[in-house]
């Protein structure tokens, strides 16, 4: 039996900008494949939204294994962002998606500036879309490899380029990476761009040393690293980036493991969260993380999830 | 369907220098089929070891006193696997499966060679089950580096016609390895099919022999996981297709049973040039 979210008397529903959802749990790039799995556990409509594997112009390999590593509470990926590329996608994944009717935010990413556009522009008047995530947080071929995420003006252009290239309608969340001096900066470059809304966080850029061969354990050596090992380190970025911006939406992640967790992220600002590693170690994870946050709400008496958001943020006001 | 399993160990037994562990799993048997594989969780909800393990099924039971239960041949090595040697009757075990695609059995009554390598014989005894419940004639061959670390002898000796035995340091049956006798084998059973579980240098070696006798081979092989249900892509091999592209394939969803002679056991590890989606040179 697939698990769905338990009848509650608390108002689980969340507003991103115009957008609204019946609950604020959703799947996390990458972590989800494209629902299709997932949904043989948990009833994948019952959830926020899923948020699709980050899909490029063109089929990819990815990268060589061992593409993984685990880590204390975590683990170190470097898949490469293995993918069929979108035409397929869009024919295979999102088709089944939205004849199931979820809620499908689509992740891209490109090699460069021109390849987000191009995505972008495939994903017009695609039915069950409600918004397009972008992921930055990838290497610029044409700028030696430097991370979009990591520098304001690249940023700026991709989400200027994919603005320009999908109806004004879809939403835009651009997706950040906690590898940068000050994420607020970011954060309004994309914002000013035309970014919609901000998902945060990617992974952190790690290295793990095999003790016995003496060489890094991931083929590319390097790779992200998630879990909750990370969850201090995204909250304090949703909650820097919530002071900066009062009215963004934010999609936050890193680590959320549990309904505490969640509370955490909602109360530094998010007003949705995406649960990736922790899929890994239970399918059922976005119904029960949802389900837990609920009780633990109930539990407090309170009626609304809205009434926590930015609640951490109030001796400030 | 694969489900989340939240069930109770039953027993856990040393055997060799292995520990056969049962856990109940009310509803793997009625959907088992050979090859497939559960994911173990390590630890409970806080545990800071957060990827799951797999694990071959070693046999199902759904008419115990305990309701349904899954039997696995555990290896301890490493945080994980030591883990689940220790777990102890009664203590909880949370258990995802069963996952992967299952061997394919043939249509015809035809004799079939299974070969296990370790504890890498694990599957292939419910395996050895159905193909005998379809008219193949079975013949075992078991191998390991030493005596200690063979698995499961009694009982291929009971479901095949024969059974041979190789050990690295001779401690058991034939010193060398399973390829020294597996074309005898083929040769004496009339085999059209070889089925192994084992380390990947052993897989290779014998995908490389039954294609060398004109016969098919299925290989269930053993790639690092981290979700175990088809959502990550860290476990992925280069595939031939139907088509004759490769394609990097997950070895969690579309296999862990491929065929011998489609995998490019040379190139695991790498991705070959010709792969679908592979890099530009100096790409990604
Ligand atoms: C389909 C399949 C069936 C398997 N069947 C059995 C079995 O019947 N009996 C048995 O003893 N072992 C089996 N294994 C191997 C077993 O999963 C690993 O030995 C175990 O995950 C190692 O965990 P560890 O923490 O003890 O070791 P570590 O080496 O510390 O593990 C660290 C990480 O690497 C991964 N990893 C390390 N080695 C392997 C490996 N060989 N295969 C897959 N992942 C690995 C682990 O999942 C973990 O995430 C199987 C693996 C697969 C993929
Ligand atoms: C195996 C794996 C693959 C990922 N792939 C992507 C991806 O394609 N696009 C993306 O934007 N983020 C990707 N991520 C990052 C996650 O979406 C998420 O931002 C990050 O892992 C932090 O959340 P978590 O700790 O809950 O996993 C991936 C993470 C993992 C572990
Ligand atoms: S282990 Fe995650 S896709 Fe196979």
């Amino acid at each position: 039996m697939k698990r769905v979210p338990k009848r509650t008397t608390v108002d689980m529903s969340t507003k991103l900008g115009r957008l609204e959802f019946s609950s604020p749990v959703f799947t996390a790039s990458g972590c989800a494949a494209a629902g299709k799995e997932l949904d043989q556990f948990i009833d994948i409509t019952t959830i926020g939204a899923v948020v699709t594997k980050s899909v490029m112009l063109n089929p990819r390999s990815g990268r060589a294994t061992p593409r993984m590593a685990e880590t204390p509470s975590g683990m170190l990926n470097g898949i490469g962002l293995q993918g069929p590329g979108i035409d397929d996608f869009i024919q295979n994944d999102l088709s089944w998606l939205s004849q199931k009717g979820a809620k499908t935010i689509v992740s891209i990413a490109g090699n460069n500036v021109e390849e987000f556009g191009k995505v972008a522009d495939k994903l017009r008047d695609i039915p069950g879309v409600v918004a397009i995530e972008v992921n930055i947080s990838c290497p610029n071929v044409e700028n030696r490899g430097q991370v979009f995420a990591c520098d304001p003006y690249a940023a700026a252009d991709v989400i200027n380029n994919v603005r320009r290239n999908v109806s004004a309608s879809i939403p835009l969340f651009a997706k950040l990476s906690p590898d940068v001096t000050d994420i607020t900066e970011i954060a309004k470059s994309v914002v000013k761009a035309g970014a919609d809304g901000l998902s945060v966080i990617n992974t952190l850029l790690g290295m793990v040393i095999d003790t016995d061969t003496l060489l890094p354990k991931l083929s590319g050596k390097t790779g992200g690293l998630s879990g909750p090992a990370i969850r201090p380190v995204a909250v304090r970025c949703v909650y820097q980036i919530r002071k900066a911006l009062p009215n963004i939406p934010i999609i936050g992640m890193g680590g959320i493991r549990n309904g505490r967790d969640a509370i955490e992220f909602f109360a530094a600002g998010a007003n949705a969260i995406s649960v990736g590693t922790t899929v890994f170690n239970d399918p059922e994870a976005c119904v029960r993380i949802h389900d837990e946050t609920a009780e633990i709400l109930q539990e407090k008496g309170i009626r609304s999830l809205s009434e926590i958001i930015s609640a951490a943020h109030r001796e400030d006001l | 369907m694969p489900i989340v399993h939240k069930g109770t160990v039953v027993d856990v037994k040393k055997v060799g220098s292995y520990f056969v562990l049962t856990a109940t799993a009310a509803d793997i048997p009625k959907d088992f089929k050979p090859g497939n594989f559960v994911a173990v969780a390590i630890g409970d909800e806080r545990s800071s070891l957060i990827l799951r393990r797999a694990f071959s099924i070693y046999q199902v039971n759904d008419r115990g006193v305990y309701g349904g239960t899954v039997d696995i041949v555990v290896s301890p090595h490493g945080p994980g696997t030591d883990y689940i040697a220790n777990l102890k009757r009664n203590d909880p075990i949370n258990l995802v499966g069963p996952l992967g695609k299952p061997f394919s059995l043939p249509k015809e009554p035809v004799p079939c060679v299974l070969v296990g390598g370790g504890y890498g014989a694990a599957p292939l005894f419910t395996l050895a089950e159905a193909l005998t419940a379809r008219g193949c004639r079975v013949d075992f061959i078991l191998g390991a580096s030493t005596q200690e670390k063979l698995f499961g002898m009694l009982e291929a000796r009971r479901i095949s016609t024969t059974l041979s035995v190789t050990t690295d340091d001779g401690t058991s049956g034939v010193m060398g390895r399973v390829t020294d006798v597996l074309p005898d084998v083929i040769k004496k059973s009339g085999a059209a099919v070889v089925y192994a579980c084992g380390p990947m240098q052993m897989l290779k070696a014998v995908s490389e022999v039954a294609t060398l006798h004109g016969i098919v081979s299925q290989t269930s092989v053993e790639e690092s996981m981290a979700c175990g249900i088809g959502v990550c892509m860290t476990c992925v091999m280069p595939i031939i297709g139907e088509d004759g592209v490769t394609r990097m394939l997950r070895s969690c969803v579309d296999g862990p049973a491929f065929r011998g002679d489609k995998v490019r056991w040379d190139e695991v590890g790498t991705i070959p040039a010709d792969t679908w989606g592979a890099p530009e040179i100096g790409g990604h």
